[in-house]
């Protein structure tokens, strides 16, 4: 059914949830009523009832496209992220990033930008329902209510509550309250992407919970073994740590990625090895011991040669205080308390890596005082408890067990032993499915909540609009879960930071309340994060071989094969999707047709393999295999992808696939890695284990949006070789990137004059990852459609900045390159466009006029760079959620017509206005693009060319600006800085 | 009325038309000849004295007209009512005005000539005298006719006939309007 | 070839039997014919039923089912243009980067088949090649359906179709005008021109015989309609005095109107930048291809028709011959053309072209490359022989073999050049989905039904011209007597 329509709610429930509904009572007739109107308002919701602070003082880099901006917070991975919601009258159309929030810094992450879409995705939870029916949340209060009574007496043993990450305080209280009420109730806490060992080695070290996070902005010299130091919680703060210390003055730092799959690291590290995870094991323990750490022991296998491994620990040696060791998951805890204690050893603690004490984000000291006592459990402890038969009443809040746990846990055949099971979530998933009681829950950006930060700053979450499907707070759902006041999540929220500032008078709290709101963070009156300092070190530290890990993981695979190339035995890594994570956002069209950065998928998932491992067992690009784990068994049937630059013997398989009830987007995308995902020694969730694989002779065809990926001798995405350069002051002579300036080059044609302002771009390749922030940024800000994964097959995907990715032979660097409309001076397109519908304007901005357009395609055609996109069909959705989030300074382009980068013209042309407003010229920075502002790490510039001192200006005043293709003479007004080698990283050749 | 038109000779060949085409226009050069032959006899012109028709003159003029008219189209069209920068080119890039330019000038040509030669002829006119001669409809056959306008009194159909029976036509009857 | 079993008219050429007289000098037309047989003959093709020459040829199961089929095959076109405006062209296998495909491909094909029509009447008449004049009628029709059908594609691919008459400069309200630098526009105002062209010069040629068909009609309605068509044409010397003068006129503008038009077509391609399109070459190329193609599809009509209409007497084997050389030259120049490209290619040094012509040699649309190589350059090699030259069913093999070639040819310039251009990160290939063949099978059957009902109702030998002839080889028979006498 279309579930914007909301009669058919009313008439014909179709979706699963509502389906045999008996004759309704009165009552719930008006419950639906009530549900559809507010799926009928979804257009014109109203702001939410409590008083909400537009965010006033708008930043100088962020141009304001809509009216409207109100600074919030978004969690990833359940750390708060300071963005600010775009609202155009009252609808949110688009999230920035919140420049005062550290996590954010004004940036964002695609799966930030993209959870506008979530939010108006109209497949979300809508109803309470209870063993798949719809029910009302009186009900569900009701029989709750029945249900802790009882509890009450036994004290609440066989009570427990699992949930996602959390950094709320207001829901840390909540929970510490519900506690204190049933005594013997437990809190589990499960999370597909926490680094369990990480964590485990942390509570070794420092004997506490530690949330680690980095200060790369003070770092010389970054070591990563399989961290992905930029995506997750802290991703798009490390990101931008790292490309600032690359810009400041001073020797350039380097970083070294020793990676499984190629990562966002790998992209921009100086040097990059594809690793197997024991090899990084290896090399940490080479490492500890060359460095002379306590008790690491001798170490037999060394994965680098000795020379590169003499050199990465000198470098250490000389960056002392200023360098980062970062383990991945992959690895075992031993590998993470090496890791540790290496930072530790080289005096990095404290300043480059920074363990907090994850209770020390506690507004106030007496919550802090009983967060010690307040430690969630595993999923698996409640599994087990479950199969025990210990578990009466399972209350599950914002997770997914039921998918997001490794399929060896058995978590679902455990819950059927639960008597009473409700589940809070924004869709009707898997786990809703499987739970007597469902409550949908409100989006982060539909009702009140706080977050802190990875680095624990806290701040307030804010609804920009009033739940569009009728989700209730998790705080409300919290309430409902203890005896005790029925508030709103507003109340809740208030409360903790009443309780927090409780010094301060009713005025003086009113006044911070409005600050924190306004500048979306609370810089005053938080503690400031405890570091910890580890506890000495004991002496005789153990090898790695007795972790589960290890012993499972142990060698490269290889060194076992028993030859048998058909049955050869691989180490399979489970990692989350680049895209859709965890599996949480498969429901994202956005998200699952933006194409995988180093595969380029779109729509799928597959697994990864080394170009050699592929080629040793006869496989090529899209053959279906047959993945079976040795211990319990396990199947897994699954499509592989060749990836240069893969570690050999190693197959990685992102998770959050295989969804059966994501919605209709994202339900049976791929294949469901979980099913093979298995536990450690220790029964945690592990990311590795030893597969067997079988050719099954299938084939799948992958939709995909780039097929070479080889530059083919042709300089697109350059390099200059600098010894110890600055990156903005260019290299010294010699070393120039572009050749001579386009102005020289000599034309049949006078030259055109650019009065007034000449807009122009560079994109840093130096500094871009392949995140695809700016993708996801240009497709909310310019409407650009979803075509799906049929059209993407045959080559019609709509993104107006793709980001072409091109390997060097050995995959070591893998570069790269946005790329947009070029908005050349002398545009090929133009010229070949028989009615004019693609011509320049005043100020160079080659534009597209959408409603001339005829589509001849020759623009296209006779555009080198082929970054002009064409709408085959009707690719614009009608849908009444589309319409509400879509952009309405950009035109929504109908069938048959080509469209193409603007250069965010409606921003331009905004600013233009406030300009005039203010009667002073536009001001460099006045103008932001969309994808501008969403880069981490500030690789794309725009601005002015005209004006000599503004930040484009001096951009492509470097040595590493050049244009691509500039001998075609199109003279871009986008240009690129060539990527820096610095031939001084790179450690001596030899077998990676 | 019952006026007549004139006198129509049957040829069976064209030498024989032509022979008394000459033939005629000598001995009476005022005399008004026409002739009907089912294909483009060569020196048919020549033995009646045609002079040069105006189809070519009307064929430059249209040409002349079309590429001039389509160059200036264009340029008014591109520097004077619509000009925009179209990829860094002058607005008066000339050269790229020459190939609709060329094709309107043929265009021009061809209507002209075709549109000259009809007029010229008076055609289209389905209704002739001339049709109503017997046999005439062999004209676009196999058969070749002299027609012999009545234009003084002086010569009356009995005298034209025997001239014509002379001359080596097989057949003559009389052309009424 | 078999003889059908009718009784033909007029003396036979004993030449068509083939046999030991091959080697004989053959007339461009069999001697004994009159004018009154020559136009009986053609305009009883016509008009005549029953107890003619040949009665009732349109009732024979041939012809009906050649007419079933095509017209059906023209309404399925019919359908799926509709279908095509109704969804759009993501119909088509067509993607980024390759935005044209076969619509592109079949519109240059058309049109180069359309251009030995004019070829035929116009060039041919300025050099007075008297063979012409039993061919230059039918495949002036040929041209005119052919570039028809052509126009018909660049209308098909448009994104938004319904908006097509954009590219025309026409007044309106927002003082809006074409692009003059596009190659587009340059296309519509060429071909619009060549259709006009050719049809008046089709028409003007037609006048006479429509007369003869009046005259000869006995139906009432007949003679109306070809009447009204004759505009009441009656033979006079003036008028075939003007109108000789304006037929060579056409013809002399045709000449330069048939070169231009396909070096026209082939700008829509040479200005781009694309390595694969951005060649000085193709103007010469293109407009060589095109007489390629078109003498191809002339002798593919010619072959059927003189034999099931037989018309052996008017349509000789020195037509074919003649024919089958014009085919051969073409030949060596498009090879010509395909060496120079080539040697360009890495003459230049431009690693694009390269590495474009490598991908022509060995990527994935390798095999149409050397198919067509096979088919234009090496098959019309047989031609130097003249014994094929004279063996019809030969001939239609080389002839249909050259068309197929041609079309190939078409398709890999237009798609192999866009599917790998300058950065590797945009290369994809292009994929014919069911539509696109839909679409090119049925504007073949447009063409041939098209073409029936031309044969139906229209002299396709001018009798006009015919009965000139008859007189100049009687002069030619007279005066050759002499000498040998």
């Amino acid at each position: 059914m279309n579930p914007d329509d909301a009669m058919s709610v009313v008439n014909g429930p179709a979706a699963p949830h509502t389906e045999g509904v008996a004759d309704p009572v009165r009552r719930r007739v008006l419950k639906w009523m009530a549900a559809s109107t507010a799926l009928a308002g979804a257009g014109c919701s109203q702001p939410p009832a409590e008083p909400i602070m537009p965010y006033v003082s708008m930043p100088e880099r962020l141009t304001p496209g809509q009216p409207v901006f109100y600074a919030t917070t978004l969690r990833r991975h359940g750390m708060g992220v300071g963005v600010l919601v775009v609202t155009e009258s009252g609808r949110p159309i688009k999230i920035e990033g919140n420049p005062r929030h550290p996590a954010s810094a004004g940036a964002t992450d695609a799966q930030t930008q993209a959870a506008i879409l979530d939010l108006w995705d109209h497949e979300r939870s809508r109803v309470v329902l209870h063993r798949g029916r719809i029910s009302a949340w009186s009900d569900f209060a009701q029989a709750m209510a029945l249900r802790l009574e009882a509890h009450k007496a036994d004290g609440g043993a066989g009570l427990r509550l699992l949930t996602g990450p959390i950094s709320s305080p207001t829901l840390l209280t909540q929970i510490r309250n519900w506690q204190s009420q049933f005594p013997l109730a437990r809190w589990h806490r499960h999370h597909p992407d926490a680094d369990v060992a990480g964590e485990e080695a942390a509570r070794q070290v420092f004997g506490s919970a530690v949330d680690c996070c980095y200060r790369l902005e003070r770092a010389a010299l970054v070591i990563t073994l399989g961290a992905e130091l930029f995506s997750g919680a802290g991703g798009v703060r490390n990101a931008q740590g790292f490309a600032a210390a690359r810009r400041t003055r001073g020797p350039r730092p380097r970083l070294y990625a020793f990676e499984t799959a190629a990562g966002f690291c790998g992209a921009l590290a100086d040097e990059r090895r594809a690793m197997a995870p024991a090899d990084m094991e290896a090399l940490l323990r080479a490492m500890a011991a060359k460095l002379g750490l306590p008790a690491a022991g001798d170490f037999s296998r060394v994965p680098i040669p000795p020379a590169a491994l003499n050199k990465l620990c000198s470098q250490l040696l000389r960056a002392r205080g200023a360098g980062v060791i970062a383990a991945g998951p992959a690895l075992s805890v031993q590998a993470h308390v090496w890791a540790w204690r290496l930072n530790e050893h080289l005096g990095n603690l404290g300043t480059t890596v920074l363990p907090l004490a994850r209770d020390s984000a506690w507004p106030d000291s007496g919550a802090a005082e009983s967060a010690r006592r307040l430690s969630p459990e595993s999923l698996a402890a409640l599994t087990h408890a479950m199969r025990a038969g210990e578990v009466k009443t399972l209350l599950m809040l914002d997770a997914n067990p039921v998918h997001e746990s490794p399929a060896a846990l058995g978590f679902a055949a455990a819950m059927e032993s639960v008597e009473c099971t409700a589940h809070m979530g924004l869709y009707p998933d898997e786990t809703a499915r499987a739970c007597l009681w469902h409550v949908p829950m409100a989006h982060e950006l539909e009702d009140w909540s706080d977050a802190w930060s990875l680095d624990h700053v806290p701040s307030i979450v804010q609804p920009a609009i009033a739940p569009l499907y009728g989700g209730y707070s998790p705080h409300v759902f919290m309430d409902a879960l203890t005896s005790g006041a029925r508030r709103s999540a507003h109340e809740c929220v208030r409360a903790t930071w009443q309780a927090a500032w409780r010094g301060a008078g009713p005025e003086a709290f009113e006044q911070r309340w409005r600050t924190a709101l306004r500048r979306g963070v609370i810089d005053s009156g938080a503690p400031a994060p405890r570091i910890l300092a580890p506890l000495p070190a004991p002496a005789g530290m153990a090898a790695p071989a007795e972790d589960g890990v290890a012993v499972d993981g142990g060698g490269n695979g290889e060194d076992d094969n028993d030859g048998d190339g058909l049955a050869a035995s691989l180490i399979a890594v489970f990692a989350c999707d680049p895209n859709i994570d965890t599996g949480n956002q498969a429901n994202n069209a956005w998200l699952q047709e933006l194409p995988r950065p180093y595969t380029k998928l779109a729509w799928d998932n597959a697994a990864l393999l080394s170009p050699a491992t592929a080629a040793a067992r006869g496989l090529h690009d899209g053959d279906v295999v047959e993945l079976t784990a040795t211990s319990p068994d396990a199947v897994l049937r699954a499509p592989i992808c060749i990836v240069p630059g893969h570690a050999d013997g190693v197959i990685t398989l992102p998770l959050g696939y295989g969804r059966q009830h994501a919605g209709s987007t994202g339900n049976s995308v791929g294949f469901d890695a979980y099913a093979l995902q298995g536990l450690d020694a220790a029964g945690r969730p592990s990311r590795i284990r030893r597969v067997r694989m079988r050719p099954t002779g299938e084939r799948q065809g992958f939709a995909r949006s780039q097929h070479a990926m080889r530059q083919e001798g042709r300089e697109i995405a350059r390099t200059v070789a600098v010894q110890g350069m600055r990156a903005q002051a260019g290299p010294p002579d010699g070393a120039q990137a572009g050749t001579d300036a386009p102005r020289h080059r000599p034309s049949l044609y006078p030259d055109h004059r650019y009065e007034g302002y000449a807009w122009g771009m560079t994109v840093d390749l130096d500094a871009c990852m392949g995140c695809n922030a700016c993708a996801i940024a240009c497709q909310a800000e310019n409407n650009i459609p979803v075509v799906g994964r049929e059209q993407v097959a045959r080559g019609r995907e709509m993104h107006w900045i793709r980001i072409d990715l091109y390997h060097d032979e050995a995959g070591r660097r893998p570069q790269f390159q946005p790329m947009a409309c070029q908005h050349c001076e002398n545009a090929p397109c133009e010229v070949v466009c028989p009615v004019g519908a693609t011509m320049h304007d005043s100020e160079g901005l080659n534009v597209q006029v959408y409603n001339r357009c005829v589509g001849t395609r020759f623009c296209s055609n006779n555009c080198p760079y082929k970054a002009r996109r064409f709408n085959f069909f009707k690719y614009s959705s009608d849908s009444l959620s589309a319409k509400a989030h879509q952009n309405p300074d950009v035109t929504v382009r109908q069938r048959g017509v080509m469209e193409k980068c603007t250069y965010c013209v409606q921003r331009i042309s905004h600013a233009r206005i406030e300009a005039q407003k203010a009667g002073r010229p536009i001001a460099d920075g006045d103008v932001v693009t969309a994808c501008e502002a969403a880069c981490p790490t500030q690789a794309i510039v725009f601005g002015n060319v005209n004006d000599p001192n503004s930040r484009v200006s001096k951009a492509k005043a470097s040595a590493r600006n050049y244009a691509v293709l500039e001998e075609l003479n199109t003279r871009p007004r986008t240009t690129y800085l060539a990527r820096v080698a610095d031939p001084g990283s790179t450690l001596e050749d030899g077998h990676g | 009325m019952n006026s007549q038109y004139g006198t129509l000779g049957q040829f069976a060949t064209p030498d024989a038309l032509l022979q008394a085409i000459r033939q005629l226009r000598r001995e009476s050069p005022a005399m008004q000849l026409e002739a009907y032959t089912p294909y483009a006899v060569e020196g048919l012109s020549a033995a009646l004295g045609l002079k040069r028709n105006i189809v070519p003159a009307a064929t430059l003029a249209g040409g002349v007209l079309g590429g001039l008219g389509g160059f200036l189209m264009q340029w008014y069209a591109a520097v004077v009512s619509y000009p925009v920068n179209i990829g860094g080119r002058p607005l008066n890039s000339w050269p790229m005005f020459i190939p609709a330019a060329f094709e309107l000038a043929i265009l021009g040509a061809a209507l002209a000539a075709v549109a000259s030669m009809l007029v010229a002829n008076g055609l289209p006119r389905l209704y002739h005298p001339i049709f109503n001669a017997a046999h005439f409809n062999l004209a676009t056959r196999d058969q070749y006719f002299l027609c012999i306008r009545a234009d003084a009194a002086e010569h009356s159909f009995e005298t034209i006939s025997k001239k014509l029976m002379e001359l080596g036509a097989h057949t003559v009857v009389e052309v009424r309007e | 070839m078999a003889e059908s079993p009718t009784i033909p008219a007029g003396p036979r050429n004993a030449a068509d039997r083939g046999g030991p007289e091959v080697s004989a000098p053959v007339p461009v037309l069999a001697g004994g014919w009159t004018d009154a047989g020559v136009t009986d003959k053609i305009a009883g093709l016509i008009l005549n039923r029953g107890g003619s020459w040949l009665s009732g040829w349109d009732r024979h199961w041939r012809w009906r089912s050649a007419l079933l089929v095509s017209f059906s095959g023209a309404l399925i076109l019919l359908a799926a243009s509709t279908w095509l405006f109704m969804r759009g062209v993501g119909l088509f296998g067509v993607n980024i980067p390759v935005a044209w495909g076969f619509a592109l491909g079949n519109f240059v094909w058309w049109i180069g088949i359309g251009h030995a029509g004019t070829f035929i009447s116009a060039i041919l008449l300025l050099l007075r090649q008297r063979w012409r004049t039993s061919i230059n009628r039918y495949a002036e029709a040929m041209t005119l359906f052919a570039a028809g059908i052509a126009g018909l594609f660049p209308i098909l691919h448009l994104g938004r179709p319904w908006f097509a008459y954009w590219l025309l400069p026409y007044p309106n309200r927002m003082e809006l005008w074409p692009q003059w630098r596009s190659p587009l526009v340059w296309d519509i105002f060429a071909i619009a021109t060549y259709l006009l062209v050719s049809l008046l010069f089709w028409y003007v040629g037609l006048i006479p015989d429509l007369a003869s068909l009046r005259d000869k009609a006995r139906r009432r309605s007949r003679q109306l309609l070809y009447g009204l068509l004759a505009l009441g044409w009656r033979g006079d010397a003036r008028h075939w005095d003007r109108y000789e003068t304006a037929y060579l006129l056409l013809a002399g503008l045709a000449t330069p109107l048939v070169v231009s038009v396909h070096t026209v077509v082939s700008l829509d391609f040479a200005i781009g930048n694309t390595p694969g399109y951005h060649s000085t070459i193709f103007p010469p190329y293109f407009v060589a291809g095109a007489l390629f193609s078109g003498f191809a599809m002339v002798v593919t009509l010619a072959i059927p028709i003189r034999h099931y209409l037989q018309l052996q007497d008017f349509i000789t084997l020195r037509h074919l011959d003649l024919a089958a050389c014009v085919m051969l030259a073409c030949s060596l120049f498009v090879a010509y053309g395909y060496l120079a490209e080539i040697f360009t290619a890495y003459y230049s040094g431009d690693p694009y072209e390269i590495a474009m012509t490598q991908d022509r040699f060995t990527g994935v649309y390798a095999p149409v490359y050397w198919a067509y190589i096979g088919c234009n350059v090496l098959a019309p090699q047989c031609l130097w022989w003249r014994r094929l030259r004279r063996c019809v069913p030969a001939l239609l093999a080389v002839s249909l073999v050259i068309n197929a070639g041609m079309w190939m040819e078409r398709f890999l310039i237009v798609v192999q050049s866009l599917h790998r251009d300058f950065l590797p990160s945009s290369w994809d290939v292009f994929v014919p989905t069911l539509w696109d063949w839909t679409f090119l099978l049925g504007s073949i059957a447009l063409f041939v039904w098209l073409f029936l009902m031309f044969v139906r109702y229209l002299p396709l030998i001018s009798m006009a011209e015919m009965r000139g002839l008859v007189h100049e080889t009687a002069e030619e028979a007279r005066s050759g007597e002499g000498k040998a006498r």
